[in-house]
């Protein structure tokens, strides 16, 4: 048996007020790292809960949005009449094509405009998203000039309330409702009428083909078959993977910046530990030179001084995650990189972030507490009892 | 008596030199010493004599440069680090000046901590803890800090502490040198009661001619030689 780990504990607790500080060094530390990881995280989940593993999103082939991609009329109705599709309780196929445009709108605070994603909607299309929900209002009549925005929307740009009305398209636009969509990325969307918006937007062209399969194992081969007949040139993707791929470029950057945040601050928080641990040691000489003298070898000084130094980590770690716990109560709203429209979604913090934070916070502990623990654990008993 | 049986240390031709840059400055110059089992020996000289170089080569925690130092079936000089730290665990109890007792640890706690270094159960080394407490007449005090009690206490608890493995030897470095009289006094009869009563063998280094005289033997060393008086 070693040192108690209490040994260690009550060193920490004894002179608090330095450990505190240093710890607080490494908290900030730790919760840049857990931010950006809740960022991440929450990006990610806002983007996959929008699609629904059963659903297939058709674009054209090569493009990385619905905004960019174009699906003739004539390849629409080849699609439309493939048997994969699932039919839903009405007798109708559960399958929509839509528009997808961007607009730019002004925001209610700061007037700073910003780009909103506009979808034409068909008859299927409300069936086919589970996750929204109308919360106010009414949906639009076909054939009108009518949309609803989603919640996140109607809050923070201007005209986009319920009972406002909106110009783009060189038409106005009635809000008549506004639906709730979670934590998804339709929450910043508007809907309205696709023939309407077709009209309005000159295009000729759908956007995108969004159906349910019948079964959903029948996904691979009838990607291979459609992707593989001549007269087509779409790319089919399940929806949550088409979502995935494009909070990819974001969930990197946040990754590249979190990791370069991390790095820099990291090194500061090591050395905060480094000079604290060795003030530690230097102020227990005599007492390392002592558990020596009583015949405690070499390695119980080391890992008495390590767990030090461990569980100095683990304060700032616990700490850092409390201050990045607050931080799910914001909301971010940013360009999403692959439609360059508004996306809000929410810091998320998970099992996996805290545990992961923790575990990064003792390995800061443990850096910064290896060379004064060696220190410790290599003097000459002799000169340590001296050095009174 | 004591000279009957084996001799618990034995000393032969120890050497010790302390270099600074070039030049070197010999501590101990051949010194040969032998005490007897259950002896209670003082060991004087001048400041700077070598006494507490001698002291540490003996309980080792220092190393020699020459000769050989046997306690009891032992040859310390020959064992290695960790070999040293082991033997030290079981057979030298240490007493210091300071006391050296560790701040954030209890009475209690600062009792066990040589017994955490063996095997026994943590039922066991309580029994060991409260006997010695007892011993030293502080078994009521267990639950305090090294701060919450007077330097004389301090140094019962650290004497506590120095026999709680049942070691053969202790060795202790001007033990009332930060003590007033009436500690002091109490220190040295506890030690002698040590000697008496549990057979121990005592090698004390003092200035002090009072603390002396409790010793059995007193040996003075100076210019690394050691003397009889
Ligand atoms: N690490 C060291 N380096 C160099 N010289 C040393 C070292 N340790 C001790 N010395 C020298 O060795 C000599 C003996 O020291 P030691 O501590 O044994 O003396 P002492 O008899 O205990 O003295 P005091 O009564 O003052 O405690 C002294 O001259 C001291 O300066
Ligand atoms: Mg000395």
């Amino acid at each position: 048996m070693g040192i108690p780990y209490s040994y260690s504990f009550r060193n920490l607790w004894t002179r608090r007020l330095t450990t505190v500080l240093t710890a607080s060094g490494m908290a900030l530390v730790v919760f840049v790292f857990a931010a950006t990881l809740m960022l991440t995280e929450g990006l990610q989940k806002t983007l996959v809960q929008t699609g629904s593993s059963d659903n297939v999103v058709l674009l054209r082939k090569s493009s990385n949005s619905e905004v960019q991609s174009a699906v003739e009329r004539d390849q629409a109705s080849l699609l439309e009449s493939q048997p994969e599709i699932a039919v839903g309780a009405d007798g109708e196929p559960l399958l929509a094509k839509e528009l997808v445009v961007l607009i730019n709108l002004k925001k209610r605070v700061g007037d700073k405009p910003s780009n909103v994603i506009i979808r034409g909607i068909d008859a299927a299309s409300l069936k086919l998203r589970p996750a929204v929900r109308l919360k106010e209002g009414r949906m639009p009549r076909p054939g009108s000039a009518e949309v609803v925005a989603g919640e996140s929307v109607s809050r923070r740009f201007k005209g986009c309330g319920l009972g406002e009305t909106l110009r783009f398209g060189m038409r106005d636009w009635r809000v008549v409702g506004v639906f709730d969509a979670g934590s998804t990325g339709f929450s910043s969307e508007i809907w309205g009428d696709r023939d309407q918006m077709m009209q309005a937007f000159r295009r000729p062209v759908y956007s995108s083909i969004i159906f349910r399969l019948r079964d959903t194992t029948a996904f691979d081969a009838y990607k291979a078959r459609v992707e593989g007949d001549p007269r087509l040139t779409v790319e089919a993707k399940r929806e949550t993977q088409y979502y995935l791929d494009q909070s990819e470029a974001m969930a990197k950057f946040l990754r590249i910046l979190g990791l370069v945040l991390t790095v820099i601050f990291s090194i500061g928080a090591v050395i905060g530990a480094t000079i604290t641990m060795y003030a530690a040691v230097a102020n227990r000489v005599t007492e390392i030179g002592t558990l020596r003298a009583l015949g405690f070898p070499r390695k119980s000084i080391l890992a008495a001084f390590i767990i030090e130094a461990l569980l100095l980590g683990l304060c700032g770690g616990i700490l850092g995650v409390c201050a990045a716990s607050f931080m799910q109560l914001i909301t971010i709203s940013t360009m999403n990189w692959a439609s360059f429209s508004e996306l809000a979604f929410s810091f998320t913090l998970n099992f996996s972030i805290i545990w992961k934070s923790l575990l990064f916070s003792v390995v800061m502990g443990f850096v910064g507490g290896a060379l004064p623990a060696l220190r410790a654990s290599r003097m000459n008993i002799v000169e340590a009892l001296r050095a009174t | 008596m004591a000279e009957v049986s084996e001799p618990i240390v034995r000393i032969r031709n120890l050497s010790k030199a302390y270099r600074r840059g070039t030049q070197v400055i010999p501590v101990l110059t051949g010194i040969n010493f032998d005490i007897a089992r259950g002896e209670f020996v003082a060991l004087m000289g001048p400041s700077g004599s070598g006494k507490s170089t001698l002291l540490n080569l003996i309980a080792g925690i220092d190393s020699a440069d020459q000769g050989s130092i046997q306690i009891g079936d032992v040859e310390i000089t020959r064992l290695g680090e960790s070999e040293l730290a082991r033997w030290r665990a079981g057979s030298v109890g240490f007493i210091f000046q300071f006391y050296n007792l560790i701040p954030v640890l209890t009475a209690y706690e600062n009792v066990e901590l040589p017994l955490l270094l063996t095997h026994l159960s943590r039922r066991e080394r309580h029994e060991h803890v409260e006997a010695v407490l007892n011993v030293v007449g502080l078994a009521d005090r267990m639950d305090h800090y090294p701060s919450q009690l007077s330097g004389g206490q301090q140094q019962r608890v650290a004497i506590a502490r120095a026999i709680v493995t049942d070691p053969e030897i202790l060795v202790a470095d001007e033990p009332t040198g930060d003590l007033d009289r009436v500690s002091a006094e109490e220190i040295l009869l506890l030690m002698d009661r040590l000697v008496h009563e549990f057979g121990k063998t005592v090698i004390m280094v003092t200035h002090d001619p009072r603390a002396a005289e409790k010793a059995h033997l007193i040996r003075h060393l100076e210019k690394g030689e050691l003397s009889v008086t």
